[in-house]
């Protein structure tokens, strides 16, 4: 595979301007499919999530799923977009094994959800409004995988098995308008924007969001033109990027290459372009050839939707919370730091925090728990941070286990590693382990009398202001009572001894 | 017992007055017409109206229906009026147990995993089914000469056709291997066949029968109908198949109207009938034109107004139909690409890709016409093309309903003939598709405009002996109004002739290779 | 409208995914010829301010609620097909490129 010139990020950006558009497939978490009441299950035995309308039998009729309606309204409203008063579906054509009738059952002229718009934040708290063209509803194609030659790829291939269970899971198609202005900060935005609609939707509860399942898939345009020109220039479209990395790279990638190529003088190709995440490039992808002819037309065998002021309120009264409304709201009531709260948001543990607190945590103790020992075990184990096993109840149990004086901090996370090795509770580990404070200041003040006797130099540095030296003494005191004691306090009555402000 | 021979001549309403009586049973019954099948249908001079003869299926039901009736209580008399009675399916419709063809070599061998909504409802009513019926490769053409398993013959002339494309079920019935059959009606599939064999047969309102299980040509179209020798046998078969199914999304949510009562009551007295000036005359034949007279001197005496109606826009029903047809047929037809079920082909020479693959089925797996709706089609869909095409014909629908409602404020039922002649002989127009398309002239704008039309016959044409059909067309939702005046003009006809038009066809022949072959 | 010649056949053909010879595209190309131009008054019939009819009785939401029906077993899925491998339908490579 021959691969493109590109030029460095920053001489793309001195010499171009690069517009974006994204196309972001959500796949609905439907209990059936979006024209067929077969399971919408993802992971089964291939080709069993299936009945003769997801085979595309003979004689088969699509019916339309009201919950996926309701849902794709749902995210239309979330995207800020018009609701149509009527729409209808329509097949767009063409031949792929993938595709059981040889059509998408899609939307075209009329969509259910147009001109919206979200606001995305930037890391650096910038807001940048991308407008949405439309949010179409349409049906997922089946599985191919790629079988012979390398590596599961279409290329070198001797054959193909097709598995149907995804066909016709119900997706709903959210189109941008073209994104201008953005600049350097184009692949950052990239990224932030699916993110943004990926938080939409979850928060929603209308797809189960996961990007490494396929669950939101983004398709990314990337033109660029030279600085202060107006027309756009010729667009690559890049498939489903499916992690919000792969986002960032994909579109930085992009615009390196079309800047390549517009300075070699050549036009850019029109195409499809494939990532790769391996090599975090782009490839060629084969122009299909009805590309150029869907031959769209009215689905004759489906009926207007009309979705009635009365059924958009209503389900406009069931969204929850606007995600940007929820951060502003949840960082006031936590009272964390712009800096604070941006660290927890680009942790992915907001939600988390936010279950704790609900808990019966501090806001404080949360994200001390979540941000000081849960992220840091989670990158270790490779997985988000929620999904490592740390219940919110386990947080409320172990800081009023400290809070007690029962155990100390070090012992806490001692018990949290327990509890993640599905040992127990944290209290039946402190049992277990035989984890106990010394919570009598008695024997720690003897303990502490001997650690200053003992290094009479560090106790003279503590008076004088070198508050760092402390770490001596309390080390002292936490070898003399093996560990049993609170630091924290040990620390305390240390200060409190020599008379030093903390 | 009944000897087979009349046994065969009864009318599905008339056989289910003897199951019910007890005097016959579903298994003596079905055998009969089975061996009727076996005795007319094969051979070189056979009618060849069936591609699939069911025949133990068939006797199983049968006898399962005699042990209820035998055993009697509240299973006997939650029978279906028609149980017992057998019935012949047409191949486009889509059976457990039997292969579905659609008469083509793309699907030679298929066997559907479900069944068609009409057939889960005859197999509720305990109908016995007899097979299935040939008919013109999925549906397309109007003389069964484009099935890929050899044309069906008229009973009245094995030397010419029996209508299309559903000629496979009317045949049957004229040539009473069935007493009952279904059909499929896209732009007079079920009607045109009907005139031309002299039976009756009826397109319902569009969504009044449900379409799951119909393999699609035009879905927007498309509508299942029953075949039969009478007008109360057909209203009883639409009673059995029609009302809502919520698998077809263009289904009516209307229950269905008591359309036996309509057939069995029958009363013109005050009726206003409208004759559409662009339906007869010119381009009709003389014979055709005879007996349309003759129908409306019948309905005349017996009391009915009969004024002239105009529908103008009528004259591009035709060239709308031809668009909007091929159109959906292009697209309900790409599913056939060897990958999933049916036919695979793979290229003679060149590089064996999916897409080769699926170009060498096609090629290989469908007939001319196929290839010609489907190449129009695409054509009138493509790029470019579009507005002037599909649109057009799309805004022609809309001034064609306009037509029959300005008529309909005049007359309560519309009439016509059928088809412009009678059966034209095998071959004749096989390769002047314009010709054929022609055939479908009067039959077309209701499928256009979704309204139900019923045919019965009208008599024989002068000049060459064979029936006519007569049209009779109501508002959307009307259908019990056809069914009304269907049996009203059918028994004053029979009066006439003094018994039904198919008394009058020539006795056939079993043939020696026939009865080996079977 | 422009007529129809054989290179717009040998294009609608490869839309339509049926292979077809020289002959065949000739043939097809004059009888479309026919069809189409008996079929474009159609064009003229109707004035812009008729509306379109896709469906002769018009509905409107009709809607299935989500609930789960029957599936196939893999076995019922793949009784029909040409070709098949670990319970999955067998297609041949998608690009020219052994
Ligand atoms: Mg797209
Ligand atoms: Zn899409």
């Amino acid at each position: 595979m021959s691969t493109d010139a590109t030029l460095s990020f920053e001489e793309a950006m001195e010499k171009y301007d690069p517009v974006l558009g994204f196309e972001v497939h959500v796949e609905l978490n439907t209990k059936t499919k979006m024209f067929s009441s077969a399971p919408n299950v993802f992971g089964d035995e291939p080709n069993t999530n299936v009945n003769e309308v997801d085979l595309g039998m003979p004689g088969v009729l699509p019916v339309v799923n009201r919950t996926a309606i309701e849902s794709s309204i749902k995210i239309g409203l979330a995207l800020n977009c018009k609701i149509a008063e009527s729409c209808t579906f329509a097949r767009k054509q063409y031949f792929y094994p993938d595709t059981p009738k040889n059509f998408q059952t899609s939307q075209y002229e009329d969509p259910i959800a147009y001109d919206g718009y979200l606001d995305i934040e930037l890391s650096d708290g910038t807001i940048f409004r991308v407008e949405i063209e439309r949010a179409h509803m349409e049906e997922d194609a089946g599985k191919l995988t790629h079988m012979g030659g390398s590596a599961g790829r279409i290329q070198g291939a001797d054959f193909s098995l097709v598995d149907y269970n995804r066909s016709g899971v119900p997706l709903v198609e959210i189109v941008t308008k073209p994104i201008e202005g953005a600049g350097s900060r184009a692949p950052e935005l990239a990224k932030a924007y699916v993110a943004a609609v990926r938080e939409i939707v979850k928060n929603l509860g209308v797809s189960d969001a996961k990007m490494e399942r396929g669950n939101v898939r983004c398709d990314a345009n990337v033109s660029l033109r030279p600085h202060g020109r107006e027309r756009f220039g010729i667009r690559s479209e890049t498939k489903n990027v499916n992690s919000l990395r792969a986002v960032e790279h994909a579109v930085r990638y992009e615009i390196q290459r079309h800047a390549a190529v517009l300075d070699s003088g050549e036009p850019v190709v029109q195409e499809t372009r494939h990532w790769h995440e391996d090599t975090r490039t782009t490839t060629s992808g084969r122009a299909k050839s009805d590309a150029d002819d869907y031959r769209y037309f009215p689905e004759p065998d489906l009926v207007p939707i009309v979705a009635s002021r009365e059924w958009v309120e209503e389900l406009r009264a069931t969204l929850p919370e606007p995600p940007a409304a929820r951060r502003k709201r949840l960082q006031a009531d936590w009272g964390y730091s712009d800096l604070e709260f941006r660290d927890v948001v680009n942790a992915g543990v907001m939600d988390e925090i936010e279950e704790t607190i609900a808990a019966g945590a501090s806001a404080t103790v949360a994200r001390k728990w979540w941000m000081g020992e849960i992220v840091g075990r989670a990158k270790n184990a490779d997985v988000d941070p929620g999904q490592l096993g740390v219940q919110p109840a386990t947080i409320v149990e172990l800081n009023r286990l400290v809070e007690d004086g029962k155990i100390n901090n070090k012992m806490a996370t001692e018990v949290l590693d327990g509890v993640l090795a599905g040992e127990g509770t944290p209290a039946e580990i402190v049992e277990k382990r035989g984890l106990a404070v010394v919570s009598d200041d008695g024997p720690l003040l003897e303990a502490i009398d001997a650690a200053l006797a003992a290094q009479p130099d560090v106790a003279e540095k503590i008076r004088g202001g070198k508050l760092q030296a402390i770490g001596a003494i309390v080390g002292g005191v936490m070898k003399a009572t093996r560990g049993q004691a609170d630091a924290a306090r040990v620390r305390e009555l240390i200060l409190e001894k020599l008379g030093v402000e903390g | 017992m009944t000897d087979t021979n009349e046994l065969i001549r009864l009318s599905a309403a008339q056989l289910a007055e003897k199951l019910r009586a007890g005097e016959v049973t579903s298994v003596e019954v079905t055998q009969a017409f089975l061996d009727r099948i076996a005795a007319v249908d094969g051979g070189e001079r056979g009618v060849n109206a069936f591609l699939h003869v069911n025949t133990e299926e068939a006797l199983a039901v049968a006898a399962e229906v005699d042990a209820i009736r035998a055993a009697g209580g509240a299973a006997a008399e939650e029978l279906n009026e028609l149980a017992g009675v057998p019935i012949a399916v047409k191949d486009l419709i889509v059976t457990i147990g039997q292969p579905t063809t659609a008469g083509s070599k793309i699907l030679e061998g298929w066997h559907s995993p479900y069944d068609a909504t009409v057939v889960k409802r005859l197999r509720a009513a305990k109908m016995p089914i007899l097979g299935k019926t040939n008919l013109d490769e999925f549906a397309m053409g109007s003389s069964t000469e484009h099935s890929a398993y050899g044309p069906t013959r008229n009973p009245w002339d094995l030397d010419r056709i029996p209508g299309g494309s559903g000629g496979g079920s009317a045949a049957a019935v004229a040539a009473f291997e069935a007493p009952l059959a279904l059909g499929t009606d896209t732009g007079g599939s079920i009607r045109q066949p009907g005139a031309v064999t002299g039976t009756v047969g009826v397109k319902p309102t569009y969504g009044s029968v449900s379409r799951y299980g119909a393999i699609a040509m035009a879905s927007s179209l498309d509508q299942i109908g029953p075949v039969s020798r009478t007008v109360l046998d057909s209203a009883l078969l639409h009673h059995v198949i029609g009302g809502h199914d919520p698998f077809d999304s263009t289904s009516l949510p209307d229950p269905l109207d008591d359309l036996v009562a309509a057939a069995r009551v029958g009363n013109v007295e005050g009726l206003r009938v409208g004759i559409i000036k662009e339906l007869h005359g010119e381009g009709f034949q003389a014979g055709v034109e005879n007996r349309f007279n003759d129908s409306l001197e019948l309905l005349k005496e017996a009391g009915a107004e009969i004024v002239e109606v105009s529908c103008p826009n009528f004259q591009y029903a035709l060239g709308a139909y031809y668009l909007i047809m091929p159109s959906e047929a292009s697209s309900n037809l790409a599913k056939f690409d060897g990958v999933r079920y049916g036919l695979r082909v793979l290229p003679e020479d060149g590089p064996m890709t999916i897409e080769r693959v699926m170009g060498a089925t096609r090629a290989a797996g469908f007939g001319d016409e196929v290839k010609r709706r489907i190449i129009l089609g695409t054509y009138a869909l493509s790029a470019g093309y579009y507005d002037a095409y599909y649109g057009s014909a799309q805004k022609v629908r809309t001034l064609v309903q306009r037509d029959f409602d300005a008529a309909f404020t005049v007359a309560d039922v519309l009439i016509s003939p059928t088809a412009p002649t009678t059966a034209f002989k095998l071959g004749e127009k096989l390769n002047d598709p314009l010709a054929m398309y022609l055939n479908d002239i009067a039959t077309i704008p209701a499928n256009l405009a979704g309204v139900p039309g019923l045919t019965l016959p009208g008599g024989l044409a002068d000049e060459d002996g064979l029936p006519v059909g007569i049209q009779l067309l109501a508002p959307a939702r009307q259908d019990a109004r056809l069914y009304r005046v269907g049996a009203v003009l059918e028994s004053l006809l029979e009066a006439k002739w003094g018994g039904p038009l198919l008394a009058q066809a020539p006795e056939l022949a079993p043939s020696i290779e026939t009865q080996e072959a079977k | 409208m422009a007529a129809i010649n054989r290179d717009d056949v040998a294009h609608l053909a490869q839309l339509a995914h049926i292979e077809m010879n020289a002959e065949e595209l000739d043939r097809m190309a004059g009888e479309l010829a026919v069809i189409v131009d008996s079929v474009k008054s159609v064009s003229e019939a109707a004035g812009d301010d008729v509306p379109r009819t896709s469906h002769p009785i018009p509905l409107t939401n009709v809607f299935r609620e989500d609930v789960v029906g029957h599936t196939f077993t893999a076995e019922q899925a793949l009784s029909g097909a040409p070709d098949s491998d670990e319970n999955r339908f067998k297609v041949p490579a998608i690009l020219d490129e052994a």
